[in-house]
């Protein structure tokens, strides 16, 4: 693998938009990721392998719920600042983002906002420290893109809730000490429980062959007969939309995590264009080599422009989830042409695994399928602007 | 033991260095600005002081508001509180001025600068920060130690090392060795919180002469390409190096 020589593009100057705090936080990422991340990522992805050892450093970088308060072990950041640390971190990979991705928002997130204090106490210091690692069960094997139809569900034994189903492409799975799983009640209804490891009835066997976020262990989640203690029921919010508000924060993370990805490919192709020599000159002479990075850093300045805003709608409350399908449609999509493109720029050593672009272009092809898909992005913007449903 | 770290506010090493104003001023345009890497391995080894000796560690900057998400920066790391002396830094001698003032207020025992700042590479601070509080001085520092009022640096000499012993007040002229690259730290999410609850002052300076001012600037010329001339082709390098180069 080659040294790690990134060197962020900002175009439009957009730093002047971010705080100091901001850019002390998105700067400690940044140089985590070299250090730690950039000379290891390849080999673990080549193996297949989830990199424990940096579980620690992500908690220091705060990548676990930096949003979450102090009081319970998070770093009260605001969103703008989550958005960075995921832009750093999928700078590095994909794979090592969507661990940090299910546990602040998908598992850190509903404790904290559907939770109730004793679960707060309970699981968010210990998540924030990476001491535990938790994952997010909704998808199962016949419903993705329609989570509603789930199968999954619990019944009120009295002292505990006996939990049958099976969830399957869960990251973190295989490792994960908490799962908050979403069930149907004796009703139809949607609710969040949070499942350890350890219960009885309860396996999490590990997804292999995957040929994209290699770096992130996926599985399934089975519950056969699994006897969950009551008070493990999330208690303030259910319904399909309890899940949903957990998707809108990780897919806004998502949103910034892309343009990192899509950064790494631009700023690796930009420099091999001034080095790689043919027919005499530097490639990157060449107008259909600029026309690709010249069309790289627009697309690239355009979604840091409409993530900075979506941040701060964020922040007063007030991105809609359709704002929010917009951004990570649009950045993930951004990123996959983009490293598809950088990836060409590179002839056959982008082939190889000694620079990170074919890494990211796989890894995108589960991002641009997983917190809802392409098309599914597309249908919401769809029904939000013409209020017509074509899911139904 | 009080310890007073010398911080200066120098561009990245990547940045692109450009001049205005028909070459008298640097232009700041883009340019990422950072802790100058001699303070930060100072900076680095401070924190060794305090964390394994209990020293209490201020970092000090003679420069104006931009400056600040350095020291920030420095408390993120682990610094207890901040000065800023509120003057742009123009030339070697009004900053070693400007320090010794802080210097002698604060009553440190250990003052930590960097051999030199990477922005003018003028060297100089140091030396006459010692020679105005009247302390000892090591330059090129390498390692020191200290246990109770005597310190025993190292410094680099030409070829080799030498290690010397001395007595606090001490200002050093720091530089790799006094930790290592991989010793640098990265400030952590805990670190970040706590600095926005540290002080940082900001002391108005109290004498702004200028002994020296720049008139302009100069890059280097840039390299031309280089030429391979095949190892048996030796009337080439000679015509080469004489007709093409000139010189010889
Ligand atoms: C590596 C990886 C990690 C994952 N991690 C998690 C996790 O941690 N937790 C979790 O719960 N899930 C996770 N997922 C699952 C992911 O969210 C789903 O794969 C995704 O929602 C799509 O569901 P599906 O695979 O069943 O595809 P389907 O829903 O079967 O979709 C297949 C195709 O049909 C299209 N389609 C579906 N419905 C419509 C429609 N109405 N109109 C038009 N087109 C439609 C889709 O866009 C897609 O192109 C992960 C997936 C991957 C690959």
């Amino acid at each position: 693998m080659k040294p790690d020589l990134f060197e962020a593009p900002d175009y439009y100057n957009l730093d002047e938009l971010l705080t100091d705090e901001h850019k002390l936080v998105r700067d400690a990422a940044r140089e985590w990721v070299k250090r730690e991340v950039s000379p290891i990522i390849e080999e673990y992805a080549q193996k297949a392998e989830f990199p424990t050892q940096i579980i620690n450093g992500l908690a220091e970088i705060g990548a676990f719920g930096p949003y979450i308060p102090m009081e319970y072990g998070g770093a009260g950041l605001d969103q703008i600042s989550y958005g960075l640390i995921m832009q750093e971190i999928e700078r590095g990979d994909s794979g090592v983002r969507s661990t940090a991705s299910v546990q602040s928002s998908l598992v850190m997130y509903p404790i904290w906002k559907y939770g109730n204090e004793e679960q707060r106490q309970k699981y968010l210091p210990k998540l924030a420290s990476g001491e535990w690692i938790g994952c997010f069960g909704l998808t199962e094997p016949d419903h993705g893109s329609n989570p509603g139809g789930m199968v999954t569900n619990f019944k009120d034994k009295g002292d505990h809730y006996l939990l049958n189903g099976a969830k399957m492409w869960i990251s973190n799975a295989p490792f994960a000490q908490v799962a908050i799983v979403w069930a149907k009640d004796e009703t139809g209804r949607i609710h969040g429980l949070i499942v350890e490891r350890g219960m009885e009835g309860f396996t999490t066997p590990e997804t292999h062959n995957k040929w994209s976020l290699r770096a992130s262990a996926t599985g399934e989640l089975i519950f056969d007969n699994v006897k969950v203690p009551k008070e493990n029921l999330l208690p303030n919010k259910s319904g399909l939309g309890a899940p949903l508000g957990c998707l809108d924060s990780a897919r806004y993370g998502i949103a910034w995590g892309a343009i990192g990805a899509a950064m790494d490919c631009y700023d690796t192709a930009l420099r091999y264009s001034k080095e790689r020599m043919q027919f005499g000159k530097p490639i990157g002479q060449f107008q259909l080599q600029q026309k690709k990075l010249a069309e790289m850093i627009t697309e690239i300045t355009k979604a840091q422009l409409l993530t900075w805003r979506l941040g701060v709608l964020r922040n007063h409350g007030k991105a809609t989830s359709a704002q929010i399908s917009m951004a990570k449609r649009n950045n993930v999509d951004m990123a996959i042409n983009i490293a598809r493109e950088a990836r060409q720029m590179l002839g056959g050593m982008g082939i190889t695994g000694e620079y990170s672009i074919m890494r990211h272009s796989m890894n995108l092809e589960s991002v641009i399928t997983y917190e809802g898909t392409h098309d599914i992005h597309l249908l919401i913007t769809g029904l939000d602007i013409t209020g017509l449903n074509a899911f139904k | 033991m009080k310890i007073l770290v010398c911080i200066s506010h120098v561009p990245d090493t990547t940045s692109k260095i450009n001049f205005t104003e028909e070459n008298t001023k640097f232009d700041s345009n883009g340019v990422q600005f950072v802790i100058n890497p001699n303070d930060e391995f100072g900076l680095t080894r401070a924190m060794w002081f305090k964390e394994k000796q209990g020293a209490e560690v201020t970092v000090v900057n003679v420069g104006t508001s931009e400056t600040e998400p350095t020291l920030r920066k420095a408390l993120a790391i682990g610094a207890d509180g901040a000065i800023r002396i509120n003057t742009p830094a123009t030339n070697s001698f009004s900053v070693a001025k400007q320090l010794a003032n802080v210097a002698k207020d604060g009553a440190y025992d250990l003052i930590i600068a960097g051999r030199e700042s990477i922005d003018y590479n003028g060297g100089m601070v140091p030396g006459m920060l010692a020679a105005l509080i009247d302390a000892n001085f090591v330059n090129n520092c390498i390692n020191l130690d200290v246990e109770g009022s005597d310190a025993k640096a190292t410094r680099e000499i030409d070829g080799g090392k030498e290690t010397v012993s001395t007595t606090l007040p001490l200002v050093i002229g720091g530089q790799k060795g006094l930790v290592e690259e991989s010793d640098l730290r990265i400030p952590n999410m805990r670190g970040i919180m706590m600095a926005r609850k540290k002080p940082l002052t900001v002391v108005e300076a109290n004498e702004t002469s200028k002994e020296t001012t720049s008139i302009s600037f100069e890059k280097p010329t840039p390299k031309g390409a280089v030429k391979l001339v095949a190892s048996d082709n030796i009337d080439e390098l000679v015509n080469l190096l004489h007709n093409e180069a000139k010189v010889i």
